[in-house]
C-alpha cells in the first residue's frame, strides 16, 4: 500500500526561470517527510512535481527524475492522470467540492474510475471518513453540503476524500495553514494514524509541527529573490532540530531568520 | 429620511447619534435605482394591458386559443396561439443550437485553447454580438437560406418521418428552422460570453482538488467547472433565450408570415409576436393596434416567466451553489 519515492538531480522551471536546483533526496514508505524552509524556498513547487501537479501551470517543467518504487512518475509512457490516482494530495486551503455533498465528495474520485455499487460507496465512504476522523461528526449529514462543515471538518474532508482512491502516497502541502490549533492538532493525530498504512510527505512552515509529525526533515533554502531554491540539509528529524550540520538550517529552527 | 448633513451636529457626538452622510447618499441612490426599476416593469405592464384591454373585450373569438389575425374586421377576430407557437417554437430551436455551441466555444476559450490565441478568440465571439439585427436578417435572407435548401431537403429526405423535418409542399425557404439558425447565430455570443466569465470564475483550488483525484481534463470539466457554473449557464441560455424571444427585424425579414401552428419547420410561414407587431403595426387599424399591444402583454408575460423559471432552478440547489 504503501511506495517509497527517490529524485534524484531534480530541475524545476517556470517557464525559463530555475525555481529549484538540484535536489536529490528520498521518501520513506509508511514514515512521515517534512519539507522545511523559509517562504519561496520551493518546498511547495517541489511537492507539486511528486504527484505531476507542477505541470498543470502554464510554462511549468522539470528536469531530473523521480522514482515511485522502480518506475519513473515522468516516463514516456506514463499518464499523469494515473500518477494522480497513485499519488494524493491535500491542499493548503481545504476544497470539497462546493456542489457536492459530503458523501459524494468523498466518493469524487471513485466515481472517476469505475462504476461502483451504492453499497460499496457506502463501506468506502465510511472506511475513509472514519480513517479520516470525520465519521461520527458528520454520519448523520452525509447528505449536506461539504460546505457546511468548519474549516478543519473541511481539510479532514479533504483527507478522506484523497484516502477514499486508496493511493500509495499522499502529499499535503501545509494542510493546517489556514486551520486553528484544535483543528491542527486533529490532523497532526490523524498524520500519525496514516502512516501507518501510506506514505507521507508534509509541506509546512511551523517548525514545531515538523518536529511533531515528521520521521524525517528535508530544510530547503533560497539564496536571495531570483535565485533557485535548494535543498540543504536532510536528516531524521530528530537530527536536524538537535544537531544540524549546515548553519543555515540551525539558523532557521533556532528562528535566526524565515 | 434625515437631512443629510445636520449642521448642529456637536464636535464629539455622542455614540448614540452619528450622521455618515455619505452612507446615506450611497444607500438613498442605490435604494432609489431599485425602486425606479421596479416602477418601469410595473408602468409597462400597466401601459400594455391598458393599451390592450379595448381590443381584448372587442374580439369575438378567444383571445388565447385562436390563430386567425382579423382585428380590424367589422367582427374583430384574433388570437395569439399562431404567434405565441411560432415564438416559442423559434426560440426553442434556436436555444437547442446556440446553448451547446456556446458553452463548447466558452469552454474551448477559458479552459482549452492556447494561451496567446484564447483572449482573440473571446473578443471575435464576443464582436459577433455587435452585428446588428438587421444585418443578420439581411445576411439569413441573401446566402444562408438559397444555400441551407439542400440542407432541409436532406433533413426531409432522410428525417422525414419525424413530422418536425417533413416539407409537404417541397418548398425549403423562409421557414422557422431558417428563422431559428439565424437566432442560434444571433444569441450565440450571449450565451458563450457569460458562460466564458463563469467558467473562468470556477476558483483554482477545484480545478486542481479534481486533477489531483486523477480526473482527466474532460473529467475535471464535468467534477469541478459545470457544477460551479451550472447557475450561471442557466443565466447564460434564459439571456439569449429572451433575446430570441424579443428579436423582431431579423424574423420579421425571413419568414413568410402565416397564422398557422404547423410544425413542419422547413416549410415556409409561421410567424412571432415581435416580427408580427413589426409588420402589422403601420396597417393597424384603432382595435389592430390594440390586438398588437395585447400580443405585446403576452410576449412580455412570457419572458418574465421564463426568467422566473431559471431563477427557480438556480435557487432549488442553492446550497450546493459554492456561493457559502
Amino acid at each position: 500500500m504503501a511506495k517509497r519515492i527517490d529524485v534524484s538531480h531534480l530541475n524545476v522551471y517556470y517557464s525559463n526561470f530555475l525555481a529549484v536546483e538540484d535536489v536529490t533526496l528520498a521518501v520513506e514508505p509508511k514514515a512521515v517527510t517534512a519539507f522545511i524552509g523559509p517562504s519561496g524556498c520551493g518546498k511547495s513547487t517541489v511537492l507539486r512535481t511528486l504527484n505531476r501537479m507542477h505541470e498543470v501551470t502554464p510554462g511549468a517543467r522539470i528536469e531530473g527524475k523521480i522514482m515511485l518504487d522502480h518506475e519513473d512518475i515522468y516516463g514516456a509512457d506514463i499518464d499523469p492522470v494515473n500518477v494522480r490516482s497513485t499519488i494524493g494530495m491535500v491542499f493548503q486551503k481545504p476544497n470539497p467540492f462546493p456542489t457536492m455533498s459530503i458523501y459524494g465528495n468523498v466518493v469524487a474520485g471513485i466515481k472517476l474510475k469505475k462504476r461502483t455499487k451504492r453499497s460499496e460507496l457506502d463501506d468506502v465512504v465510511e472506511a475513509s471518513l472514519r480513517g479520516a476522523n470525520l465519521w461520527e461528526e458528520v454520519k448523520d449529514r452525509l447528505d449536506r453540503p461539504g460546505s457546511v462543515l468548519s474549516g478543519g471538518q473541511q481539510q479532514r474532508l479533504c483527507i478522506a476524500r484523497a484516502i477514499a482512491i486508496q493511493p500509495q502516497v499522499l502529499l499535503m502541502d501545509e494542510p493546517c495553514s489556514a486551520l486553528d490549533p484544535i483543528s491542527t492538532l486533529a490532523i497532526e493525530e490523524l498524520i500519525h494514524e496514516l502512516k501507518q498504512r501510506y506514505t507521507i510527505v508534509i509541506v509546512t512552515h511551523n517548525m514545531q509541527q515538523a518536529a511533531r509529525v515528521s520521521d524525517t526533515t528535508a530544510f530547503f533554502n533560497i539564496a536571495g529573490t531570483g535565485k533557485p531554491g535548494k535543498l540543504i540539509e536532510m536528516n531524521t528529524t530528530a537530527n536536524i532540530f538537535s544537531s544540524p550540520t549546515e548553519k543555515a538550517t540551525e539558523d532557521y529552527i533556532s528562528g535566526r531568520f524565515g | 429620511m434625515t437631512t443629510l448633513i445636520n449642521p448642529e451636529a456637536p464636535v464629539g457626538a455622542p455614540l448614540g447619534k452619528s450622521s455618515r452622510p455619505r452612507d446615506a447618499l450611497f444607500a438613498g441612490i442605490s435604494r432609489g435605482s431599485g425602486i425606479v426599476v421596479l416602477i418601469v416593469m410595473g408602468a409597462i405592464g400597466v401601459f400594455l394591458l391598458w393599451k390592450a384591454l379595448p381590443a381584448l373585450s372587442a374580439n369575438t373569438a378567444s383571445f388565447l386559443t385562436t390563430s386567425p389575425w382579423f382585428p380590424d374586421d367589422a367582427q374583430p377576430k384574433f388570437g395569439i396561439a399562431a404567434l405565441a407557437f411560432g415564438t416559442l417554437l423559434s426560440s426553442v430551436i434556436a436555444m437547442v443550437i446556440a446553448v451547446p455551441v456556446g458553452i463548447g466555444v466558452a469552454l474551448y476559450t477559458a479552459h482549452y485553447a492556447p494561451r496567446r490565441f484564447a483572449p482573440t478568440l473571446g473578443y471575435i465571439v464576443d464582436l459577433l454580438a455587435a452585428v446588428p439585427s438587421i444585418i443578420f436578417g439581411l445576411w439569413g435572407l441573401q446566402i444562408l437560406m438559397p444555400n441551407s435548401i439542400g440542407l432541409w431537403r436532406w433533413l426531409d429526405d432522410h428525417f422525414g418521418f419525424i413530422p418536425l423535418f417533413s416539407n409537404e409542399q417541397n418548398i425549403y425557404t423562409r421557414s422557422i428552422a431558417l428563422a431559428a439558425v439565424v437566432l442560434a447565430i444571433m444569441i450565440l455570443p450571449t450565451v458563450s460570453a457569460i458562460s466564458r466569465e463563469v467558467f473562468a470564475q470556477v476558483p483554482p483550488g477545484h480545478i486542481e482538488a479534481a486533477l489531483a483525484l486523477g480526473a482527466t481534463r474532460w473529467e475535471t470539466m464535468r467534477t469541478a467547472v459545470f457544477p460551479f457554473a451550472r447557475p450561471g449557464m442557466v443565466s447564460a441560455a434564459m439571456l439569449g433565450l429572451g433575446r430570441a424571444l424579443g428579436e423582431t427585424i431579423a424574423v420579421a425579414l425571413i419568414l413568410s408570415a402565416t397564422f398557422k401552428i404547423n410544425w413542419q419547420v422547413t416549410e415556409p410561414g409561421g410567424n412571432t409576436f415581435a416580427a408580427n407587431i413589426a409588420l402589422k403595426w403601420n396597417e393597424a387599424g384603432t382595435i389592430g393596434l390594440g390586438a398588437l399591444i395585447a400580443s405585446g402583454l403576452v410576449l412580455y408575460v412570457i419572458t418574465f416567466a421564463v426568467n422566473m423559471a431559471a431563477r427557480l432552478v438556480v435557487e432549488r440547489r442553492r446550497d450546493f451553489s459554492g456561493a457559502n
